[in-house]
């Protein structure tokens, strides 16, 4: 007995220590880029092109970091990527609010609101999750200009509502077909009326998919670069328009750790998203979006 | 376009229980969307499918020219080479991707430490958009910058990793980043799925003498059907969007190795003034997703209202 | 139907223009470019500061990327808004492109008043005008076919800066046996095809290449010269590393300034990575014609063509910003910068350094002789779509080890043909 027991722990141990390691592994792999792009950003030009990737920085130097912020030059500018940042900013907020608002309204009313077609509508906007942005770029240029707001802070936020409602309303879809219709029945009962409803009942209960859907959308439209070129002006130009004038520069001395560090800058606030509210992220899927 | 949407529900008299304005609210408050989209969407589509009729070159015009250049897509080299690259990139990104996101997962389900640390670490690439992370790849792809020079100078002089300038083989480094970015989201996914899943009905499998890898087959995983629903849907999209990965990774190339229908159809339409076959591309492109998700949603969304 | 498209574009980018005359403001001007880079950027500053010491306004709109094709995206994004910009880079036949749509504005009034017509060279005039009228000025020349090499690294190897093909390769095979990279390439589709211009020049002449590939001329295109020239095309791999692809082209460049490898062929955009280095043409770093076309100059010019606005002052900032381009002390820092040469010939070269100034005598020269070509590669000769399938072509060649130069020059020919509708 005493035997088969010592096994036993032996074989757990063993598949205990191959799980651990299998998850240490993918998480390296992982990692790996993100430590490139690091590394390579507090290094001197010298050392980048004497030594390889993982080389650890002999010499680290913030240098690069306050160049990308601040004084790296993206065209005629040399005021780095900081200002860029807080254009993004603008248009982030307002585009992903709107969103998903909308995208909780439209879940709200597709689910607790049944009427025949509900399905048919929800496909028909699912769709619209499909669209490759490089389709509509120039019906979307015409339509902007039409509307009197190309090259505008407000037409840039009208195209990431547009094209993340499809987004958002699936989200709430999804959370909202698990939550009990006894309780929305219940209320209809009690002559309480559609936002009511919505504002008394649904909305306490959405927090987690709340947060999905604003990471989500935060993180798109954060991360667009091609609505963002092409229909901001001049001066409201998103930061990942800057990081590409920065990065794409086509004659002069490369400077890899300038170039890193605007990265770096960039991604910065989806990757703190990401990193505070991942747990958030995951609770608010446990809790709905995958239910279906 | 209300007009459009309320007509439509308007059919539907059993929808209402109590009368008036309440009746019409939720209708009300869909419109406005259902209205964007079939502007925005349907409404644009139907606008590239003219272009798509039309010899629009630099700019849209409207002479039209029938199916010719479909005909000429049909004829186009690069095109097939397009379509072939998102078959093979869109399955193995989607598979590989499940197969990682739900292997992670139910090892990150048993129980372990700094399973957050561990999950952020999975997660966070899809944070990053390939613009930020562009550059990194291609060094690390590089093989004379990359991981194939940080090996040989560990010793290992024969480590070749050079897919990417091999016209073969560049469309599965293609594969590695895509994978690189989405699978932790697909992780992300199953765990929420597991954590979702009764206890009890897992004991009850323990309980009948189950092993462990037998209990995720028989019995986890048909519970995770809708996350695999889930996790399909937004692997698909972001397979027929891959565009930014492309062109930050390898530019299309070797030659035109590894361009994706999104990158033909952009660099028609926009580099080389050729609209019309841009569009052309791009209404396939589109055939294409309705072909898939039109009998995958019909078939979810049906055994959903049954089961 | 032109005119029918030409007037609908026309009237939308009027109507718009007037509903958006108050986002513009007075007597400025926006310019859509992707002089992004450093050096370039600099210069291009010398404009901007120009203007406003003249009182007009300069909004930059820089968009990096792919040799102008983000730009080029958002240029046309912004015309079918009705709303394009005041000024933006545009060059060779998209300009006509442009003109065609009614899109630009006439610089007839400036080039009269600065004496257009006898100041620029004549093959620069005509890429400038559209149907007789000025619709754009150049900012600068560039000779695409040249050869920049790493002197040490020659001594090393035992050779000499090669003159033709043949030599080239045998020049190589030193180099390599010395223990470097013979030649630095980036693996995209505008430098294989960059190289592959050069290589048809040099090998079948100038004549040769204008036929094949300015005048699309099929029985050259899919002619013996032409499989020729693909053949030594493809040989120039054997000179090159397998860590090529996708490099970008100032990184290759960087591989010939820090000795990795011995020469490459590029335009002479390639100078300001060595000026940026500190480093003295004919010195520290050579340049020679690329093998084999000493006798020919294909040119890349860079211009702005200006857009059709309403609003009076800002005409007027335009026409200013027409003359200022082509104000001497523009040209001279702008083209110093960029290694290319002025677009007006008639400046003190005396600050240039050898490589420019022997590019102004070859310019002059092969505008006499003949020999003086548009680059295919950089979109001077041909349409944008009839030049893409040609990239297509030729970097699937390239890059492709089972593909025959026969084939190559059969689908060469098909693309010619194809691309058009």
């Amino acid at each position: 007995m005493a035997n088969v027991i010592r096994r036993q722990t032996l074989a757990a141990r063993l598949s205990r220590a191959a799980v651990y390691s299998v998850l240490v592994l993918a998480a390296l792999f992982y990692l790996l880029p993100l430590v490139v792009m690091l590394i390579t950003s507090v290094k001197p030009l010298s050392e980048i092109s004497a030594g390889t990737l993982l080389m650890l920085p002999q010499d680290p130097t913030l240098a690069p970091w306050t160049k990308a912020w601040g004084e790296a030059c993206t065209g005629m500018r040399c005021e780095g990527v900081g200002g860029y940042f807080w254009n993004s900013f603008a248009i982030v907020i307002p585009a992903v609010l709107i969103s998903t608002t909308i995208g909780a309204l439209n879940g709200y009313a597709l689910t607790k609101w049944r009427f025949k077609g509900a399905e048919l509508v929800f496909a028909l906007m699912l769709f619209g999750c499909f669209i490759p942005f490089q389709v509509v770029l120039l019906p979307m240029a015409q339509t902007l200009g039409w509307l009197g707001i190309s090259s505008s802070r407000a037409g840039l936020i009208l195209v990431h509502v547009v094209f993340g409602i499809a987004f958002t309303t699936l989200f709430f879809r999804n959370f909202y077909v698990g939550i009990p219709d006894e309780l929305v029945a219940a209320a209809k009962l009690d002559g309480a009326g559609f936002f009511r409803i919505f504002w008394r009942i649904l909305l306490p209960v959405s927090t987690p998919i709340i947060v999905v859907s604003v990471i989500w959308q935060f993180t798109q439209i954060w991360n667009d670069f091609l609505f963002g070129v092409a229909f901001s002006a001049h001066n409201t130009q998103p930061v990942t328009v800057a990081l590409n004038n920065l990065v794409n520069t086509s004659t002069g001395v490369r400077e890899y750790n300038v170039d890193m560090a605007a990265a770096m800058i960039a991604a910065l606030p989806t990757l703190v998203v990401y990193v505070l509210a991942g747990k958030y992220f995951v609770r608010g899927l446990t809790a709905g979006s995958v239910k279906g | 376009m209300k007009n459009i949407a309320t007509t439509r529900t308007g059919k539907a008299p059993r929808a209402a229980t109590s009368g008036g304005l309440q009746a019409w609210l939720p209708r009300l408050v869909l419109a406005p969307s259902v209205a964007i989209s079939l502007f925005f969407v349907y409404g644009f589509m139907l606008w590239t499918f003219i272009l798509s009729l039309t010899s629009s070159r630099m700019l849209p015009s409207y002479d039209f020219v029938g199916f010719g250049q479909y005909a000429r897509l049909m004829q186009n080299e690069r095109w097939w080479v397009a379509s072939t690259n998102l078959m093979i990139f869109g399955t193995l990104f989607v598979l590989i991707c499940l197969v990682i996101g739900a292997l992670l997962a139910m090892l990150l389900d048993q129980k372990i430490r700094q399973e957050g640390v561990l999950r952020t670490v999975y997660l966070y690439p899809m944070a990053l958009s390939f613009i930020v992370t562009g550059v990194v790849w291609k060094w690390l792809l590089n093989p004379s910058l990359g991981i194939q020079a940080m090996v040989q100078s560990w010793g290992f002089e024969s480590f070749r990793f050079d897919w990417i300038v091999d016209p073969d083989m560049a469309i599965y480094t293609l594969v590695i980043a895509a994978v690189w970015q989405a699978s932790g989201f697909v992780m992300a996914l199953f765990l929420a799925g597991l954590r979702g899943i009764d206890d009890s009905i897992v004991k009850a499998a323990q309980l009948d003498g189950a092993s462990l890898p037998r209990i995720y087959w028989r019995v986890v995983m048909p519970c995770l059907r809708p996350v695999v629903f889930s996790a399909v849907m937004i692997l698909a999209h972001i397979a027929i969007k891959s565009f930014d990965l492309v062109v930050a990774l390898t530019g299309g190339g070797p030659g035109y190795a590894t361009d994706l229908p999104a990158t033909f159809m952009y660099a028609h339409a926009f580099n080389r003034s050729q609209i019309g076959l841009g569009s052309a591309s791009a209404m396939l492109m589109l055939g294409g997703v309705l072909a898939i998700l039109i009998p995958y949603l019909y078939s979810e969304l049906r055994s959903r209202r049954h089961g | 139907m032109p005119m029918l498209k030409k007037t609908t574009l026309a009237l939308a980018t009027t109507l718009a223009g007037l509903t958006l005359a108050a986002q513009t403001q007075a007597n400025e001007v926006e310019v859509l470019h992707w002089w992004t880079s450093g050096g370039e950027a600099r210069a291009a500053n010398v404009l901007k500061e120009l203007m406003e010491a003249e009182g007009y306004g300069w909004k930059d709109f820089a968009v990096a990327g792919g040799g102008g094709e983000t730009a080029m995206t958002v240029l046309k994004s912004r015309a079918m808004s009705g709303n394009p910009p005041s000024a933006a880079q545009i060059k060779g036949p998209e300009i006509q492109e442009w003109g065609e749509l009614g899109l630009l504005g006439s610089l007839n009034d400036v080039a009269e008043a600065e004496g257009w017509d006898a100041l620029l060279p004549d093959v620069v005039a005509d890429v400038m005008q559209y149907d007789g009228e000025y619709v754009a000025v150049p900012v600068n020349v560039h000779r695409v076919n040249w050869l920049w090499a790493n002197p040490e690294v020659l001594d090393d190897a035992g050779v000499e800066m090669p003159t033709t093909l043949d030599e080239l390769f045998e020049a190589g095979d030193a180099i390599r046996e010395a223990g470097y990279i013979p030649l630095a390439h980036g693996g995209q589709a505008w430098q294989d095809a960059t190289i592959f211009e050069s290589v048809v020049i040099g090998s079948q002449g100038g004549e040769f290449y204008q036929r094949a590939l300015v005048d699309l001329d099929p029985e050259a295109l899919g002619g013996e010269q032409m499989v020729d020239a693909l053949e030594e095309f493809k040989r120039l791999r054997e000179l090159m590393d397998d860590g090529m692809s996708g490099r970008d082209w100032n990184i290759a460049t960087g591989m010939v300034i820090d000795g990795e490898a011995a020469m490459q062929l590029m335009g002479d955009w390639a100078k300001g990575e060595f000026t940026a280095r500190g480093l003295t043409a004919g010195e520290d770093y050579l340049c020679a014609p690329a093998p084999g076309t000493e006798d020919v100059f294909a040119f890349n010019i860079d211009s702005l063509a200006m857009f059709r606005v309403s609003d009076e002052d800002e005409q007027e900032a335009q026409q200013a910003l027409a003359r200022l381009v082509l104000e001497p002390t523009f040209q001279e820092t702008f083209n110093l910068a960029k290694g290319s040469i002025p677009a007006r010939p008639d400046l003190d070269m005396s600050e240039f350094d050898s490589c420019a100034q022997q590019s102004l005598s070859d310019f002059q020269r092969t505008a006499e002789e003949g020999g003086l070509v548009p680059s295919m590669a950089h979109g001077m000769a041909v349409r944008a779509d009839i030049q893409g399938a040609i990239f297509d072509v030729v970097t699937n060649y390239f890059n492709d080890e089972d593909m025959q130069a026969e084939e190559a020059a059969e689908r060469l020919v098909n693309a010619a043909e194809a691309a058009s509708f």
